[in-house]
């Protein structure tokens, strides 16, 4: 027993440090100068990461509600709509045609019409040439005549209140179009509903990449655990070597690999090959492996394995040797002593190495791409595809917004039943 | 003993390249920058420029020259770069479609074809060399290249039979195998309801109706199964070299590669190939000297001898009418270019011109029919 007196301090009276200041202040004196000199160390990688990574991060999910192209390219316009009801099948009135006439006349001096049309098409298919065509329009009018009549007779798309109506919809500074076309819906005059059947496809893809992303987690965990536990209970000589076998993979081109997968699994390829050689396979009824969600699978846990390995490895080799053979000693059987001894303790490694393999699987899309076919794509696929080719960066920003609340959510779900702490790198 | 054989046929290799640079009207270049940075595809496509053009211009000038290989995502990567005030491309090669994108948003800047490019070799003007290849204010036309079928030779099943016409690719009972289709509605549904009965002049106006989308994708129907879609051009020559479709649509350059280069048991089908442009635009409000260096590189470039100079090395047609005469053998091969090219009178029976307008209007929301259809 230690003395439960020492440490307290004396009776009516405060404990204070060898210059006479109070001990509590004396502490926090010190400890404030540590913290700062903490914050100080880390300060150039934290403005570093604010500035290449949340800053731009934060930019991009912005457009994803961002309208601001429609209210600062068609000022007059916009503020002219709002006293036409949208219901009516009537035309917006003469004000309105003359706020579009000084609007697009400082727009297109400014060349700004073609993005203003491109971002209405996502809307309203016709936009873009609409708005590609007032450059021609505007030259041949009139300002003595009113503007109704003539944009009519320029084009007579002008004449439909449909047009009339997405442009009031979507005139706002904010918009929850693209979160909405995210989600396979549109805004209709009937307000919010679901696009029709056929042109439905991101709530699939989303589907898709989570359920192909557990599946592959689940199979790097199937085929990393009994290696990992190889790996940490060999002699130190052998192990290195398998590791190496292991990190080989890390070091050679992800695209090499990649390609190397359609070599070996293609219909024509080495597998099917050595099937048919062997007459296990008909000739006219080669496998289809590739191109599909079994080459997706395939390929993907061929190149994220090592990030199960790796963490279950660091974790088993922590995990004493001696607690299966006192098990044992105390009368359970191999099965049980590593049931109920050993893998309660490689949870950690477990749970990294799925966090791992799963955060990385749902992001992937050069993989999926190459080798996925058409039911083996994943998500990010259309995120790349609006960034590089339709330029549709507000529906990119909104799809990686949903992406990122979906990880967030799953994340969130992980750390009530099983706990974040419980997660261990090493 | 192989050193020295190895040198000696790079010695070999290397002697047409010089030949080939004739160093007569280079203009002198006041105020010019010293470097280029030129985006372009990668690939033979790249090589074929930077042998035609840029190796001959910078052994003449001492310019260096930096390639970026982001053509296609060209558009998105200038966009970007506009945006953060920072365009460091002075020479971008894009496909026509992308430079009518770049012009309308006054990314790329307006050229002034007369008094920028050179003369053609003939003394016509610029402007009537590259005719219909002008299709807007910004684009200086390098080639003409068709997207197009190859299929294989060797296969049993067709007992002997050969395809000649488009709608064989849609023929399964006379035709059957695998075929290889970019995932892309473009070109795609075109080829579908011309093979629907549609003809060629009506081709845009069937599509504008509600019907004419579903009418195209129930076409692709019959042979949606048995295809391969691709996404990168490099993938449909790999996939008829390994035998895996004996239907593949693809650049006519690639094709190329794998019949006459690789010499694979694969044929060219022009029936309805697609043409389109390939050419330069600069972007806006360039430096001075950048712009001026930019603008001697190109009149160098786009002559009448250099536009022709690149037939040697890629099997597209060049976009003046001036240096189609000038095509002559490949610089490796040894055979004549003429016959390969999309522009050969032969290969131009029947073809299309995507309707860029049509496109540019109805692009999203085909390409989520499209998609939507592809996922079912």
């Amino acid at each position: 027993m230690t003395d439960a007196t020492a440490g307290k301090p004396p009776r009516g009276g405060q404990m204070l440090a060898a210059d006479g200041t109070p001990l509590k202040v004396s502490l926090r004196r010190a400890m404030r100068a540590q913290k700062l000199r903490a914050l100080l160390l880390i300060s150039p990688l934290l403005l570093f990461v604010l500035l290449t990574f949340i800053l731009p991060i934060g930019d991009m999910l912005l457009r994803s509600v961002e309208n601001d192209i429609v209210p600062s390219t068609l000022p007059k316009t916009v503020v002219a709509l709002q006293d036409w009801d949208p219901k009516t099948s009537e035309l917006p009135g003469e004000p309105v045609f003359a706020g579009l006439h000084d609007d697009l006349v400082i727009a297109v001096e400014k060349k700004a019409n073609t993005r203003l049309g491109q971002r209405l098409n996502y809307e309203y298919s016709g936009f873009s040439s609409l708005m590609r065509g007032v450059v021609r329009d505007l030259k041949s009018m009139d300002t003595s005549r009113p503007f109704m009549e003539q944009f009519i007779e320029a084009d007579k798309k002008w004449g439909d209140p449909a047009v009339w109506r997405t442009l009031k919809t979507f005139s706002g500074e904010y918009t929850s179009g693209y979160l909405l076309n995210a989600l396979d819906m549109q805004r209709t005059e009937n307000g919010i509903q679901m696009k029709p059947e056929q042109e439905r496809i991101y709530l699939k893809l989303f589907l898709r990449t989570m359920a192909m992303s557990l599946g592959i987690t689940f199979i790097c965990l199937l085929l990393g655990y009994p290696i990992a536990f190889l790996l940490a209970s060999l002699p130190l000589r052998t192990s290195n070597l398998i590791l190496i076998l292991v990190l080989l993979p890390f070091w050679t081109s992800l695209l090499v690999r990649t390609a190397a997968w359609k070599v070996l699994l293609q219909q024509q390829g080495v597998i099917n090959d050595i099937l048919v050689w062997l007459g296990l396979v008909a000739d006219n009824a080669r496998l289809v492996m590739i191109n599909n969600a079994t080459g997706t699978t395939i390929a993907m846990t061929h190149i994220l394995l090592p990030f199960m390995i790796l963490p279950l490895f660091s974790v088993m080799k922590g995990i004493p040797p001696s607690y299966m053979r006192a098990a044992k000693s105390l009368g359970a059987n191999d099965w049980t002593a590593f049931w109920r001894v050993y893998f309660p303790q490689s949870i950690p490694g477990v749970g990294a190495g799925a966090i791992l393999c799963f955060i990385l699987a749902i992001g992937y899309y050069i993989t999926p791409e190459l080798v996925g076919g058409t039911s083996g794509v994943f998500i990010s696929n259309r995120i790349a595809y609006h960034i590089s080719t339709s330029l549709n960066w507000g529906l990119a920003a909104a799809l990686a917004t949903l992406l990122l609340v979906v990880v967030l959510a799953l994340y969130w779900t992980y750390d009530r039943i099983v706990g974040i702490d419980n997660v261990k790198l090493g | 003993m192989s050193l020295r054989y190895i040198l000696g046929a790079a010695v070999l290799v290397g002697l047409p390249f010089g030949a080939a640079m004739a160093a007569d009207d280079i203009e002198p270049c006041d105020g010019c920058a010293n470097s280029m940075t030129v985006v372009s595809w990668g690939g033979a496509y790249q090589t074929s420029q930077q042998n035609a053009y840029s190796k001959p211009y910078a052994e003449l000038t001492g310019t260096t020259f930096t390639w970026d290989e982001s053509s296609n995502e060209a558009v998105a990567k200038l966009r970007a770069q506009f945006e953060a005030g920072n365009v460091t491309w002075d020479l971008v090669d894009v496909e026509g479609p992308d430079s009518q994108r770049l012009c309308d948003e006054g990314l790329a800047m307006p050229i002034d074809f007369d008094a920028v490019l050179a003369p053609g070799d003939d003394g016509s003007t610029p402007t009537a060399d590259f005719g219909d290849g002008l299709i807007n204010e910004c684009f200086i036309p390098q080639i003409w290249f068709s997207t197009t079928f190859g299929y294989r030779t060797d296969v049993a099943e067709w007992n002997g039979a050969v395809p000649t016409s488009l709608c064989d690719v849609f023929d399964m009972e006379k035709f059957p195998g695998k075929r290889a289709l970019e995932k892309r509605p473009k070109k795609n549904l075109e080829w579908a309801l011309l093979c629907d009965g549609v003809t060629k002049e009506e081709l845009y106006d069937v599509l504008s109706t509600p019907e004419g989308v579903d009418r195209a994708l129930k076409k692709l129907d019959t042979i949606k199964d048995q295809t391969v879609w691709w996404s990168a051009g490099a993938e449909a020559p790999q996939l008829l070299a390994d035998k895996e479709v004996v239907f593949g649509s693809t650049y006519n350059g690639r094709l190329f590669a794998v019949i006459e280069e690789q010499h694979q048991p694969v044929a060219m089908l022009w029936d309805y190939e697609v043409f389109d442009f390939d050419g330069w635009i600069v972007p806006a409000d360039l430096p001075e000297d950048r712009k001026a260096r930019v603008m001697n590189f190109l009149r160098f470039a786009t002559d009448t001898q250099r536009l022709a100079d690149q037939a040697k090395w890629i099997s597209y047609g060049p976009a003046r009418a001036s240096s189609q005469p000038l095509v002559g053998k490949h610089a490796d091969l040894g055979i004549e270019m003429a016959p390969h090219m999309p522009t050969n009178p032969d290969n131009m029976k029947n073809y299309l011109v995507n309707n860029i307008e049509w496109w540019a209007d109805h692009q999203d929301e085909v390409e989520a029919k499209f998609q939507a259809w592809l996922t079912q």
